[in-house]
């Protein structure tokens, strides 16, 4: 194994000894910006909508499912195991069937639908971001393999940008094997830099605040 | 394709500087006082801690290890390419492995990670569409961040219907959704995914993919094996660190805050989770990076976060492009990383080729000085050149000169020879059949001013009999 190897010749090269006491590192530096939920609003949805991202207002829980409901409209969706979606009545909408616990299961509905529905974490209204962790409730490819992805979330889950989150959650993957920060829908540049949206992920993405 | 043929094509050379030029607006605009009023107090701050994190890179190392398989995954530690392809090779023997997929990773370029996987039968298949093309195309990327950024339309065109076996389609659009079908199906079939990594988080055991088109996400979620390859430099102390790191790396980049998809991701799926991997690895690769890590002086060169903003910024990558440079990383930070990993007299030249204007420092968001590194290099190579007695021809130039020199008389007597030649007009220098080329067409666009009639040394004797 050359573990020992390397580390042995990293030492040697900065002169440092084995298990040596390491200085403080630069203080961590994160902002601490106080917005009011409109002001959070408005920057999350002039942001995503710059990157042809759409967001929608509900009033009501009703209203939150008959946006989804308008959305599928006749197409297949795939739903998430938040609870929120549970609650909100939108697996049991036509053309919807929920993700389950089964990964294989969960994989082949998010290779064929349409639409993956999902909750989300926290939504970064700075840069108009969505926060995805994996568990039980949010599998990775339900908001990745469907061409169009709907996110449902809480005004309350909105906060102001990745200094708050990482404020929050110092530890990103203690409890999780992956969170991930969604930012608009799939996009390259790499043919003449010309935009093209949806080269892997989702080409729409939509976010409805509840 | 030589430097030669890249200057005088001139498709080529109006794509790579509205390419380049597109992204340095880009990031001129999201860094600017308005957006970004702490954008100089940042690049510092990253500076600080990529200081930091190298000179204590082992217990980083240590720490980030422990991390790793606290979380169920484990850190394979590699000192060459060699190293890396073993364990890869041997791992997909013993789970019946074949088909991979891999997200952009300048590392595994490094280490010609594919031809090694492709030489002992396996099926490596680059998935970011840039990397997709330059790998059919059998090429090395042109850029660091747009590896394609060379190609038109219809050279993309040709090259699907000859190796896809598609029609012909010269619409970008369409062209990426061949691209999405025919990669889709690969993502499902994998049996493992390579993906690089951005940053590698200590205190958390992290790897960071930073991406816009959502095939890292695939690459590191689909197939039941995910395999991050990167050099152990990508290491920060902490993940609240990501908040400065990734501002700088996104604006500095393509001018975004952050790019579509943000990966943070640590070991298999935990219990409960519905999907993911099953198998987690990190390769902590060496492979001349403990070298480098020896000088004080040069050893920031090991700071850099990929950005490819010197790139865009260089006035001579601008012009020769990304395939002139001897090895994939190209433009500034290429020519101070190549001399270091590939040794000093590999390319020689390649330090000189700069006029050293100092942009790249400039735009740096981890503030390595280029320009110093470079000037280190120069300064290195010209005493290797001088230790292997290979600069002949430079020192006897040298010496003739001091010769001269010390001897006024010869020195006058040149003098006045070149006034004498140089008194006739400029016009008959350059119609001399010898004037080489270059010269040739500088002086036929300038005159040379004309010799003064007395030289400096004639008229101070004559102040001095006054």
């Amino acid at each position: 194994m050359s573990r020992e190897f390397i580390l042995g010749r990293v030492r040697s090269a900065l002169g440092r000894k084995t298990g040596q006491v390491v200085p403080p590192p630069p203080p961590v530096w994160l902002l601490d910006t106080d917005w009011t939920l409109e002001e959070k609003l408005a920057s999350f949805k002039e942001k995503l909508e710059r990157l042809a991202g759409v967001v929608h207002m509900a009033d009501s829980p009703e209203n939150a499912r008959e946006i989804v409901a308008s959305l599928i409209s006749g197409k297949t969706a795939v739903v998430s195991n938040a609870t929120l979606l549970a609650e909100l009545g939108i697996t049991r909408l036509p053309g919807v069937t929920a993700a389950g616990q089964d990964s294989e299961q969960s994989r082949k509905l998010c290779a064929e639908c349409s639409f993956g529905i999902t909750g989300a974490a926290f939504a970064l209204a700075q840069t108009g971001t969505l926060v995805m962790r994996a568990n039980s409730q949010e599998a990775r490819l339900v908001s990745l393999l469907p061409p169009l992805h709907v996110a449902v979330v809480r005004k309350e889950q909105l906060i102001v940008d990745l200094d708050e989150l990482l404020t929050k959650i110092p530890k990103p993957v203690e409890d999780s094997s992956s969170m991930v920060l969604i930012t608009g829908p799939s996009r390259t540049g790499d043919i003449e830099q010309i935009l093209v949206r949806g080269v892997h992920g989702p080409g729409v993405v939509h976010v409805v605040f509840l | 394709m030589s430097i030669e043929t890249t200057l005088q094509d001139s498709k080529l050379q109006l794509a790579i500087y509205t390419a380049t030029g597109r992204l340095m607006d880009h990031r001129a605009n999201a860094i600017s006082p308005e957006l970004l009023p702490r954008y100089q107090e940042m690049r510092q701050h990253a500076h600080d801690l990529k200081k930091h994190t190298i000179e204590n890179l082992d217990h980083y190392m240590e720490e980030f290890e422990k991390n790793v398989i606290a979380h169920g995954g484990k850190v394979v530690f590699c000192k060459d390419a060699t190293e890396v392809s073993d364990f890869i090779l041997r791992l997909a023997k013993e789970r019946g492995a074949h088909l991979f997929v891999k997200s952009k990773s300048m590392t595994s370029e490094e280490i010609d990670l594919n031809e090694r996987m492709e030489h002992h039968g396996l099926e490596p298949v680059e998935t970011d569409l840039g990397e997709y093309i330059i790998q059919l195309a059998h090429q090395k990327p042109y850029h660091i961040v747009a590896p394609a950024l060379h190609m038109t339309r219809y050279q993309v065109a040709d090259l699907f219907t000859e190796k896809l076996g598609v029609p012909r389609e010269e619409v970008i659009e369409e062209q990426t959704m061949i691209a999405r079908r025919v990669l889709r199906e690969k993502f499902l079939a994998a049996d493992i995914g390579i993906t690089g990594a951005n940053f590698l988080v200590a205190d958390s055991g992290a790897v960071v993919v930073v991406e816009n088109e959502g095939n890292a996400r695939l690459t590191s979620s689909a197939p039941k094996i995910h395999i991050a390859v990167a050099g152990m430099e990508k290491l920060i102390p902490r993940a609240q660190d990501l908040a400065v790191m990734l501002g700088l790396l996104g604006r500095s980049a393509t001018g975004q805050a952050l790019t579509s998809y943000t990966s943070i991701l640590s070991g298999p799926k935990r219990p409960g989770e519905v999907d993911g991997p099953e198998e987690f690895y990190v390769v902590l690769l060496d492979a001349g990076r403990t070298k480098l890590l020896e000088d004080p002086e040069k050893r920031e060169s090991l700071y850099c976060i990929r950005c490819g903003a010197c790139l865009n910024h260089c006035p001579v990558y601008r012009k020769i492009g990304g395939h002139n440079y001897p090895w994939v990383y190209s433009g500034p930070i290429g020519k101070i990383l190549a001399p270091q990993f590939k040794g000093l007299m590999a390319d020689p030249w390649l330090p000189f080729a700069s006029s050293l204007c100092g942009v790249c420092a400039e735009v740096c968001p981890v503030k390595i000085d280029i320009p110093k590194v470079l000037l280190q290099l120069r300064s290195e190579i010209t005493e290797e050149k001088q230790r292997t007695n290979q600069d002949g021809l430079e020192r006897f130039a040298f010496k003739a000169f001091a010769w001269a020199m010390r001897r006024p008389w010869i020195y006058e007597w040149g003098g006045m020879m070149g006034a004498g030649l140089l008194g006739n007009g400029p016009r008959w220098i350059s119609e001399l059949p010898l004037s080489p080329g270059p010269v040739k067409a500088w002086l036929s666009q300038r005159h040379l001013p004309a010799p003064a009639v007395r030289s400096f040394r004639e008229q101070w004797r004559a102040r001095r009999t006054k």
